[in-house]
């Protein structure tokens, strides 16, 4: 089965016909990532945040797929996702509060849904703005990010199923980082592929090397110009390793082979790959590389700066904005949790 | 006899269970290798074997399918569903199935099914990581509803769980877990389902409550006592269904003042129901209007503003000295 299903990678042939001020860009947002995933693992074991979910090792495919989109495009995230957030337009402050246990204030002109906590119930929302771009006549699109576990939930087939229905401009793009917490993909799926999922719902599959960021944002560019020409929706399967713990709060070394992670490390990193390929078409240059690094370090400690400067959160926050038209009984409950702060 | 946290108790239950009697399955996301997002499930894998303790795919809704079909062909599923805000995808099993089946039969199908299931705020938990829906488990026919707030009791009302012919949801508060030590006895016992316990004893007002917020009533009453204003009553129903309206009656009629505490939130939730069970058992004895203190009618919120969110001490002491001025 698997050889019908082709796995599309970019680095490994000749020169690519991508711009290559698009190339060094997309292989900064991957520094800016990583730089960024390793400050907030640190801002964790200090207190400064909660519980956080880095994307180590799967930068290719974050930010290569959010550079194939339009920012009129949506985006319809999992808990993993800031990094193609944050290339579709979200702050990176927005992030650090987010995972202080705050609701960063969205700005409307953001085409992105909030991260989805719970697996693959949102995929139909991507259905829907789908169908929502369709009908309204616009040639938008709207990509959904999840993970090999996703699969398994009955809403990531209705949504592929309503998608393949509706002809929806929608791309379904699945992260197999291999696990799914502490199951690995084999025993999530006797499928020998995920992508081989999109033939029972009649739409478009196809297989990436997901540790390629120039292949993923060819395969993602190339199913977003079907879903903008009327030709429906693609399923991409995205073949990545998650190379930290799933959270924070999770331990690998409970359930994970050591050699197989060493592996992934050492020989398929997202960045050395593309960075070395970018040396090797004198487009990187060694003082480039530190001054990159150097950039996204002290960007990033602005955006911690910026979080961390915000005033605490007051009891009323919570609901704010529940409702549009709040009921009467909310300035009730909202005073007696005022009151009881006040003289606690 | 061993002390353990209410973590080690269910995890030494769930291995007696599984070396008592060979149709006990252990199953659920992560149960297996990590043993559990919580540990519940520790070892568990290596002794009974993975035919006997996995891990499904990811899929809730599959996971208590699966469960219900288990039961009634002749197994003795124990299901775990990782958070309660995770049980969503699942609900339809539960309402439409697990909690009908013995009805539609006429009693020839029954569905002797364990579900297991971490709730409860109060550990700065991740959004959706934290919520309490007992009053919809309690509202859906055909379901037993178990909360211990001990090691002991999560030991007895799990066993009893799995003795129950009906299907059961063991709700198990998170904050819990490894907050406190008890002496759990190592031999086989069960805590009944359907009776609540005085968690401590006192003349003057009753707090009814569950789970986590045994805990703060706790706290509250041992507040009051301390500065001599007061000697509370706590009673911890331990069972959401079958209610003991016996036991509710029982103490608001010695003390005549009850406040309902519970982390849900307050409109809909099973305060309601036992506002109303206070009123059909204990109405003449009542001296103060009954008050509840609970959750605010919001989604649980991210976790900065959790402390605002889930009652705490100094709320509920306000609601007890409300009611005790009447
Ligand atoms: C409906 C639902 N069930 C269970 C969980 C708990 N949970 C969080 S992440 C996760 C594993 C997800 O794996 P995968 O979909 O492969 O994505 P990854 O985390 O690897 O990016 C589980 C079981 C959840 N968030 N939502």
């Amino acid at each position: 089965m698997s050889e019908s299903w082709p796995v599309v990678e970019v680095l490994s042939g000749g020169a690519s016909d991508v711009p290559p001020e698009v190339q060094r860009r997309l292989y900064e947002d991957m520094i800016l990532l990583r730089t960024f995933d390793e400050r907030a693992i640190n801002l964790q074991r200090q207190g400064r945040i909660g519980t956080f979910p880095p994307s180590l090792g799967q930068e290719a495919s974050e930010i290569g797929s959010a550079h194939a989109l339009r920012r009129s495009d949506w985006v319809v995230p999992s808990y993993r996702d800031h990094g193609a957030l944050m290339v579709h337009g979200l702050p990176l402050s927005n992030v650090v509060l987010f995972a202080m246990g705050r609701t960063p204030s969205l700005s409307s002109a953001l085409k992105a849904l909030p991260t989805s906590i719970p697996i693959a119930t949102h995929l139909p929302h991507a259905v829907g703005l789908a169908v929502a771009a369709q009908k309204l006549g616009t040639d938008d699109l709207a990509m959904a990010y999840f993970g090999d576990g996703g699969t398994s939930e009955g809403d990531f087939h209705e949504a592929l199923n309503f998608a393949g229905v509706y002809k929806a401009p929608v791309i379904f793009f699945c992260q197999n980082n291999g696990w799914a917490i502490s199951v690995p993909r084999a025993r999530q799926t006797a499928s020998e592929t995920l992508a081989q999922k999109a033939v029972a719902y009649g739409i478009a599959g196809r297989r990436v090397d997901g540790n390629d960021v120039l292949a993923v944002y060819q395969v993602v560019g190339e199913a977003a110009a079907r879903a903008r020409r009327g030709e429906g929706p693609t399923l991409i399967e995205s073949l990545t390793y998650r190379l930290g713990p799933h959270t924070t709060a999770d331990d690998p070394s409970r359930y994970r082979p050591a050699d197989e992670y060493q592996d992934w490390k050492e020989s398929r990193d997202p960045i050395q790959r593309m960075g070395g390929y970018l040396m090797a078409h004198g487009l990187l240059t060694a003082e480039d590389n530190q001054a990159i690094r150097q950039a996204a370090q002290d960007r990033i400690q602005a955006e911690v700066e910026a979080a961390e400067a915000l005033a605490p959160v007051e009891p009323g926050g919570m609901f704010q904005y529940v409702f549009r038209q709040p009921p009467g009984d909310f300035a009730t409950q909202q005073r007696r949790i005022e009151e009881a702060v006040s003289r606690g | 006899m061993a002390e353990r946290n209410m973590i080690g108790a269910i995890n030494g239950t769930l291995d007696q269970l599984l070396a008592e009697d060979a149709r006990v399955m252990v199953f659920g996301e992560d149960v297996g290798k990590n043993g559990g997002v919580f540990r519940a499930t520790e070892h568990l894998q290596e002794r009974h074997g993975d035919d006997r303790v996995f891990d499904t795919p990811l899929a809730e809704s599959g996971i208590l399918g699966m469960a219900i079909g288990m039961a009634v062909g002749g197994l003795k599923p124990i299901a775990e569903i990782q958070f309660m805000g995770f049980l969503y995808p699942g609900l339809d099993q539960l309402m439409s199935h697990a909690g009908r089946m013995a009805a539609r039969t006429q009693g020839q199908v029954n569905v002797p099914l364990v579900v297991r299931v971490p709730f409860g705020g109060g550990i700065r938990a991740p959004e959706q990581h934290a919520d309490s829906i007992e009053a919809v488990l309690v509202h859906t026919p055909g379901l037993k509803v178990v909360v211990p707030s001990t090691p002991y009791d999560a030991k007895g009302l799990l066993t009893a769980a799995l003795d129950d012919p009906d299907p059961v949801v063991v709700m198990e508060p998170i904050r819990l877990y490894r907050l406190g030590r008890q002496e759990v006895p190592e031999e086989r016992y069960t805590v009944p389902i359907g009776s609540a316990r005085v968690a401590r004893p006192g003349k003057h007002l009753t707090v009814i409550t569950w789970g986590n917020m045994v805990a703060v009533a706790l706290d509250a009453a041992r507040a009051l006592a301390e500065q001599g204003e007061a000697d509370i009553e706590v009673l911890d129903l331990r069972s959401l269904y079958p209610l003991d309206r016996e036991a509710i009656g029982e103490s608001v009629n010695k003390t005549g003042r009850a406040v309902v505490l519970h982390e849900a939130p307050m409109t809909g939730g099973l305060g309601g129901e036992v506002v109303a069970a206070i009123q059909e058992t204990a109405f003449w004895s009542l001296r103060a209007p009954v008050e509840r203190v609970t959750g605010p009618d919001v989604p649980y919120p991210p976790y900065a503003w959790e402390d605002f969110y889930l009652p705490n001490r100094e709320r509920l002491v306000e609601a007890v000295r409300r009611t005790l001025k009447d």
